[in-house]
């Protein structure tokens, strides 16, 4: 059964308030979670007055809060161009990268900033992965194959590689994972969007030959069939991916190879 | 290092949009259906019992919480049937766009939903307005 509250000892609440420096121009306020496990108190949401001169994404402000006001803020980063995934979180309700997320692209008001839905917490904005990943070994992202590779590389034509597209592009952030309902209710037995993204990713890839016992792995009601095509997986997705697609494909697949 | 880690906010802090509805709606439909079943149960039991015991089942639909319920009860399963067709041309591959969305345009199945609980209401309705003409009809 689906707990739709968060248990006591997660519940949010009220943080401390750090007003705008004397003479700050642009100010807007950063609502961000906090939780630090040293303490052993329930998390809560800090309020940041910050002043947003010369930060064009949300990254650069929460660094600017790390370098200027609290530097005990925790947060994943790296690459800040969106192609490491580090720094996926929850901005103003909705999951993306930090790091290419405008501050132009928000709306007026109070920005709110949390970990990925429904995880794990490390420290402030990082969510513990590990089942994540784990879900994603379970599936075998690599290529099985069974013939000799014979004297030279396995060849693709362009059309075969073309399948690819939309799909080798997932960086993994877990963004559309955690956005996912179903994945809230049940993540122990879903994969979820990213996973399952990825799974297709190798069942349409010419080159692989291990499609059956991949299709044979997905075939079971929780792991793939807990997908109700709630859409929350492509809205969200930072790099502008479908996975809602991709598991449609995969459920098309079972079927055709049924009939 | 504690041994349980706080879970982060889902639910409450995640922006809601129509298809979010869609499926809650979808969940609560289907509970009031297994509702609405019990009514239809009553109404055949009665029918089977007695005039007696159908006139109190008429009584009782035609009252005003009778009808609201009976709409609702309508509307549900409309709306159910509506959403799980989408749902079912969804898991055929059908309406999700190209595999790659360009992130400055809205993506359309937004509209999609609402165009689903639209379409829901107005069968719902129109099934009342054919009710209420054959039964004005009936009596004339």
């Amino acid at each position: 059964m689906a707990e739709f509250t968060l248990p006591k000892m997660s519940q949010v609440r009220k943080g401390r308030h750090f007003a705008a420096k004397p003479g700050a121009k642009k100010v807007r306020n950063f609502r961000v979670y906090r939780w630090d496990p040293d303490v052993g108190e329930n998390p809560r949401l800090d309020t940041y007055e910050v002043d947003v001169t010369g930060c064009a994404m949300v990254l650069d402000v929460l660094l600017k809060i790390k370098n200027e006001i609290d530097p005990t803020l925790t947060l994943r980063r790296s690459c800040r161009e969106g192609v490491c995934g580090s720094c996926a979180m929850n901005i103003d309700g909705e999951n993306t990268l930090a790091c290419i997320k405008g501050l132009d692209e928000l709306p007026e008001g109070d920005v709110s900033v949390y970990p990925l839905p429904h995880m794990p917490v490390v420290k402030d904005l990082v969510p513990d992965l590990t089942h994540f990943y784990a879900q994603y070994t379970s599936i075998k992202p690599w290529l099985q194959t069974e013939s000799s590779p014979g004297t030279r590389e396995r060849l693709q034509s362009p059309e075969d590689r073309k399948k690819l597209d939309g799909l080798y592009e997932c960086i993994l952030c877990a963004c559309c994972t955690t956005a996912c309902p179903s994945y809230w209710w049940n993540p122990d037995r879903f994969l979820g969007p990213a996973v399952l993204l990825q799974a297709y990713r190798w069942i349409v890839d010419s080159r692989d030959e291990a499609t059956g016992e991949r299709l044979d792995d997905l075939d079971d009601p929780f792991k793939l069939y807990r997908c109700h095509t709630i859409m929350n997986c492509t809205n969200t997705c930072p790099k502008g991916l479908n996975p809602a697609k991709a598991i449609a494909e995969i459920k098309q697949l079972l079927v055709n190879r049924t009939v | 290092m504690p041994t349980t880690r706080p879970l982060s906010p889902h639910l409450g802090i995640y922006r809601w949009r129509v298809n979010m509805l869609q499926s809650t709606l979808h969940r609560l439909t289907g509970l009031f259906l297994c509702v609405g079943a019990l009514l239809v149960t009553w109404g055949l039991i009665a029918a089977a019992s007695s005039g007696r015991a159908w006139d109190i089942f008429a009584e009782f639909c035609a009252s005003w919480i009778g009808l609201v319920l009976l709409f609702l009860w309508t509307w549900s399963l409309l709306f159910h049937l509506c959403n799980g067709l989408q749902h079912l041309l969804r898991d055929a591959g059908r309406g999700f766009g190209p595999a790659h969305r360009d992130r400055a345009f809205a993506p359309s199945y937004w509209s999609a939903g609402w165009v689903v609980i639209a379409i829901s209401v107005a069968l719902a309705v129109l099934v009342f307005i054919l009710l209420a003409l054959r039964m004005n009809g009936g009596a004339a």
